[in-house]
């Protein structure tokens, strides 16, 4: 396998937690401008991934690459976050007591250091931005809303917005239509096919009819490994997914 | 030599004998006393106290004492002699051979016997050589330990006749150390020199090497050689006595906070609660020890000795009580909000210190130690006093307990899967907050038999428990909390720490070197030595 | 342009900082100028009083800034205090000059007590009044961005946090306490005679250090609201709500936090600088630890996460003191502990949030259906 030409590689990465291993030998490969599915079971290690990957926790042996050089164990999460890799957390974790607006403006790609954060001054740009992304997330009428008074769905979307403020290459998103109606888990579909022309994106999705919406690669993940890979359907047949399932 | 060998025995034959052929009935003990009361001069004195010496008999300790210390006197009217007790205007007088009261005497009617400077030196010599014919061991060790630590040559028959009829092997051994210390005085030869060092260097304490270096100073050649290897090995002996002595004291502290913080370890770990108050748990118990001793000295006052063992149930009650009313009335509003508990529990502490000054005043309460607490002995060069003894056993007593409760019982097995997982706990079917008001209850009744058994160490004020609280929360968070393990070795190393830093660095700067160390140690583990893992706890 | 942005964005901030200002002018005259039989006479020991109550608010101003704004409970701002306050009161030490009890030109009478023969190297420099103010701001300043570094960047948080800031200023009590360290010892600093060449014993000076303190609060709240009115206040805020989600949008959550706690810190250390010739001693008692928890419920009962609840509380608790400890000296710590429980449990959002609530009351009953809107959405200010 070569590292060049994908945003993300992980060769044989494991990581136990009190000696109960969560991520096991795990191989995955990504390529840019890709989007991949990723499902499995509860408790295979979806989310302990992206923890991985977005440096929350450190593998205890394995290779994680990002960009084809980029050795993502040797960063920490808000470095690894500017070098643009952007996640939506499983459960909606957005900045309760600040307005809608100011948590995409906090997202907003662009400097990250103190001194400038301090004498911010919006700029038109920003504020055309802004606004565009309230209209992809349809939140434009709760702009100056506290984001705790936001329903769970709502909260989903406007985490999604903050990705796209961030603009990041890669995007991981975990579980973004748990909570949502049937129409909006249609219109989440879409607008992550949107995003997926111009980043590479990894979802994590329980809903099947989502994941068939999306129409692309899936990876299952079972006890911290892949199980198998491929198109939806393939996947969906292979016994041994079947199995982990269905439960034996 | 030979003639040398059979003289020192020959000597040593007579001086064994010499008790039982001087001894002289009360009577002539009696009439060496009158003599005392008509002597002119000092010299008179001396031969005096040298016949009486002779006699060797007991009592005489208690006249010759008396007459250094300026309280023998003669009655004017009768020319008797007197122990007397000054007592205002007048003196109590006794018999001086059996103690017995002689009735007062105004100061005008009595003379006091006068002793100077050089009759004092003499009155001490002979009373060393006469206490070692004592029948009570311990009066015959000290007078073997004086006789150490000022050798004398004169003294050899008196100690080779002493050692010979010694039965106890303690004070046969010291008797020896100090034939050693006198031989090493003495024009003896170089072989028995030689004998002598090697005695001395066994025994190995400060005295010994005080002997042993005055000898190397005075003597050349091959003898001080040895001498000084002898008072090598010594210092490193002692280098090593000290180090135990650290670690003991260290451990010592070290169980104080162990007592102190581990309610708090159990609180902290379990419901993620700092109690400010915890200090002033401790010190009720304290007050409660005061109590119950006040009861039992009006009461009932054969049962002082047990009046510890009464407090500290008494004590777990009243601080438990107290914890349980604090958690239920007010912690219990406050979970998931860590830093407001941390505050609220303080403003408790405030109350409950005020309550107490109001109640008992803000002076110190004078809480007494029962017998087998007082006093001190000696383990090798170890000094341990017993209460330090008997609070560290109690401490580790007190730390089972707990590592059992927590263990093996099932409060216990609850309280752990509370520490790792509330959430979880709760939907397993476990009343986590009767779990909390539980553990909140054992918290404090712990702090409160913490404070019986600190009581002893301490001042009993008011602010007793504000001594202990920022201690007890270093122990906390550097041993890591949700682990008793934890807590112990975080105690004991930061007691032993201490101790070891304070002969560098003093008392206060090495305490305050601990904590900068602590708060270093901090950043490297931001949860402690010992610290629970999982998304439960980084949450 | 900040004063029109103030004006009108915020009212409540400006009325706070003109009041402030108008105090500063106001009691001074009322003290210098009108006569003492007057009724409008404010009598000095008044003046100076409520001088210290200001330097309290500037210190729970500033203990707000990173526990209301930034959830860092830190249980040592006392100690950032108490070094300002040394710094000054060691240039008022240096301006006794002559006039000691020993009348040593050179050396504080302390150290000639402790028969010292030079001034050591750390007290150079306090001569000037310029370099003593830099150190006000810089020694403080130092501290909290050393302790900060260590204590943010390992991830230091919640009441491990708060504890071993109580840790550090207890170390400094122990440490201020010691003869060596130079600093008077358990006596601290005392009987200064001038500052910047004026008595300060005198009334005048009394007046201009009053004027001077309300002014540096102004100050205060002034760059409190600019700081936490910009995009890094909102930063700040986030930080203190869900740090880690911060980190993953790429922001440096301990670089947020170490610029706030030393900006604190600096506040704290101006505070006790004006506090210290007005009260004429510094001491380490400051450093005591009760003492910087007594700071924390100022700021809880005045209202955290607000820029004029630390104030109205630390003159509101302070003026309380000072009533009681006259009035009934046994019953103030019942009072304080009986605060602390109170205002955790039953005001966590302190007078102002009480203020806030019976004002919306009023306007629910006005307009019942746009008031209960406003209720439902107002934020909680988190742990
Ligand atoms: N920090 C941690 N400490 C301890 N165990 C952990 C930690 N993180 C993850 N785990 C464990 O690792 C396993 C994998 O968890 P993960 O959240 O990755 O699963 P998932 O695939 O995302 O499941 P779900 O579909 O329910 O979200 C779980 O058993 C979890 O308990
Ligand atoms: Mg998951």
């Amino acid at each position: 396998m070569s590292m060049s030409g994908t945003i993300l590689y992980l060769d044989g990465v494991s990581v136990a937690f009190d000696g109960f291993r969560a991520i096991n030998d795990l191989s995955l490969v990504l390529d840019r401008g890709e989007m991949r599915a990723i499902i499995g079971p509860n408790g295979a290690g979806k989310t302990t991934m992206m923890d991985i990957v977005t440096g929350k926790t450190r593998p205890d042996s394995g290779e994680v690459f990002f960009d084809g050089q980029i050795d993502l164990t040797r960063h920490d999460e808000a470095e690894i976050a500017m070098m643009g890799i952007g996640r939506k957390f499983q459960k909606p974790t957005v900045f309760e007591n600040h307005t809608v607006e100011d948590n995409l403006l906090l997202s907003l790609k662009g400097q990250r250091s103190i001194f400038p954060a301090l004498f911010y001054r919006s700029s038109a740009a920003d504020r055309r931005r802004i606004d565009d992304i309230l209209g992809v997330i349809r939140l434009g009428a709760r702009r100056n809303e506290p984001a705790a008074g936001l329903s769970h769905g709502q909260k989903q979307w406007l985490e999604i917005g903050m990705l796209l403020a961030q603009d990041p290459k890669l995007l991981l998103v975990d579980e973004p239509v748990a909570g949502m109606t049937d129409a909006e888990t249609f219109e989440t579909a879409r607008l992550l096919k949107d995003i997926a022309e111009t980043h590479s994106v990894i979802v994590v999705e329980h809903d099947m009819h989502f994941v068939r919406e999306l129409g692309v690669k899936v990876t299952c993940l079972h006890e911290g490994s892949v199980l198998s890979e491929g198109t939806l359907d393939f996947v969906s047949s292979d016994e041994r997914v079947v199995e982990v399932y269905l439960g034996r | 030599m030979q003639f040398v060998r059979g003289l020192v025995l020959a000597i040593a034959v007579i001086c064994a004998s010499l008790p039982s052929l001087a001894h002289a009935d009360e009577a002539g003990l009696r009439a060496l006393l009158t003599r005392l009361a008509t002597t002119t001069n000092f010299q008179e004195t001396e031969s005096v106290v040298r016949d009486l010496a002779a006699t060797g008999e007991p009592a005489v300790e208690r006249i010759l004492s008396a007459l250094a210390d300026g309280n023998l006197y003669v009655r004017k009217s009768d020319q008797g002699v007197f122990t007397g007790k000054e007592d205002g205007q007048t003196l109590s007088l006794s018999d001086p051979l059996d103690g017995t009261a002689a009735g007062t005497a105004a100061k005008a009617d009595i003379v006091k016997v006068k002793v100077n400077n050089a009759l004092r030196r003499t009155i001490r010599d002979v009373m060393g050589g006469l206490t070692l014919g004592s029948a009570d061991p311990t009066v015959r060790l000290s007078a073997a330990s004086t006789m150490l630590k000022r050798p004398d040559k004169t003294a050899l028959p008196a100690l080779d006749a002493a050692i010979a009829g010694e039965t106890d092997a303690t004070v046969k051994a010291a008797l020896a150390q100090a034939r050693a210390a006198a031989v090493l005085v003495s024009d003896l030869g170089e072989a028995e020199k030689r004998a002598a060092i090697a005695v001395l260097a066994n025994r190995g304490d400060s005295d010994a090497l005080a002997q042993l270096t005055a000898f190397q100073a005075a003597s050349t050649g091959a003898l001080a050689e040895t001498a000084a290897r002898s008072v090598a090995q010594i210092e490193t002996s002692m280098a090593a006595w000290q180090v135990a002595q650290n670690v003991w004291y260290g451990i010592s502290l070290g169980s104080v906070l162990l007592l102190a913080a581990i309610g708090l370890a159990i609180t902290f770990g379990v419901m993620g609660v700092i109690n400010m108050a915890h200090g002033e748990m401790v010190m009720l118990g304290a007050y409660t020890t005061f109590v119950v001793q006040q009861a039992i000295r009006a009461f009932a006052p054969d049962l002082f000795d047990w009046s510890l063992a009464i407090a500290l149930p008494a004590a777990f009650l009243v601080a438990g009580g107290v914890g349980l009313a604090i958690e239920r009335g007010m912690i219990r509003f406050l979970y998931g909000r860590p830093l407001e508990t941390l505050l609220a529990t303080w403003g408790v502490s405030l109350i409950l210190q005020q309550a107490v000054r109001t109640i008992f005043g803000p002076t110190n309460q004078e809480v007494g130690a029962p017998s087998w607490m007082a006093g001190a002995f000696q383990l090798g060069q170890l000094t341990i006093t017993w209460s330090r003894l008997w609070i560290v056993l109690f401490c580790l007593a007190v730390f089972l307990l707990l590592v059992f409760i927590m263990k093996r019982t099932s409060w216990g097995l609850r309280m752990r899967a509370v520490t790792q997982n509330r959430r979880m706990a709760a939907s397993m079917g476990i009343r986590t907050p009767w779990v909390d008001a539980f553990t909140f209850a054992l918290g404090s009744g712990i702090a409160g038999i913490a404070g019986v058994a600190l009581s002893q160490i301490d001042n009993v004020s008011p602010n007793f428990g504000q001594g202990y609280i920022i201690d007890s929360f270093m122990v906390v968070v550097f041993g890591g909390v949700g682990n008793l393990w934890g807590t112990f070795i975080g105690a004991m190393t930061l007691g032993v720490l201490n101790k070891f830093l304070e002969p560098y660095a003093g008392a206060v700067l090495g305490k305050i070197l601990v904590l900068v160390l602590i708060i270093l140690f901090i950043q490297k583990r931001p949860r402690g030595l010992f610290a629970l893992k999982g998304r439960a706890v980084e949450a | 342009m900040i004063a029109r942005r103030l004006f009108s964005s915020d009212r409540r901030i400006a009325v706070t900082i003109a009041t402030l200002l108008a105090a500063a002018v106001i009691v001074p005259v009322l003290n210098l100028a009108v006569p003492a039989e007057s009724a409008f006479h404010v009598p000095s020991y008044v003046v100076a009083l409520a001088g210290k109550y200001l330097c309290y608010a500037l210190l729970a101003l500033a203990l707000d800034l990173v526990w209301g704004y930034c959830g860092i409970l830190s249980l040592g701002h006392g100690a950032f205090f108490a070094l300002g306050g040394y710094a000054m009161g060691m240039y008022l030490m240096r301006q006794i000059g002559a006039r000691g009890v020993y009348g040593n030109p050179d050396l504080p009478d302390f150290m000639v007590f402790l028969n010292w023969k030079e001034l050591p190297w750390y007290w150079l420099g306090f001569d000037h009044f310029w370099f003593a103010a830099l150190m006000v701001m810089a020694v403080p300043g130092l501290l909290a961005f050393v302790f900060g570094w260590f204590a943010f960047r390992s991830r230091v948080t919640g009441v491990y946090l708060s504890i071993i800031t109580q840790a550090m200023t207890y170390a400094l009590l122990l440490a201020f306490f010691r003869n060596d360290m130079g600093f008077g010892g358990n006596n601290g600093l005392t009987d200064f005679k001038d500052i910047l060449g004026f008595s300060v014993q005198a009334s005048e000076t009394r007046s201009a250090l009053f004027a001077a303190s309300a002014v540096a609060l102004a100050l205060g709240v002034l760059v409190t609201w600019l700081v936490v009115g910009s995009k890094y206040g909102k930063l700040l805020m986030a930080v203190r709500d869900a740090e880690s989600r911060t980190r993953f949008l790429g922001w440096r959550a301990e670089n947020v936090k170490l610029f706030a706690f030393t900006l604190s810190a600096m506040m704290a250390g101006i505070a006790g600088a004006f506090y210290v010739p007005q009260v004429g001693i510094i001491n380490p008692g400051e450093f005591d630890p009760a003492n910087s928890i007594e700071v924390v419920i100022w700021t809880a009962v005045g209202g955290r996460g607000t820029i004029v609840g630390p104030i109205v509380g630390a003159i509101a608790v302070n003026a309380a003191k000072s009533w009681f400890t006259g009035a009934l000296p046994e019953l103030w710590l019942f009072a304080l502990g009986g605060l602390f429980i109170a205002s955790t449990l039953f005001l966590p959002r302190g007078i102002v949030g009480l203020w806030d609530r019976w004002q919306q009351m009023r306007a629910t009953r006005a307009v019942p259906a746009e008031g209960k809107a406003a209720a439902r959405t107002e934020p909680q200010p988190a742990e």
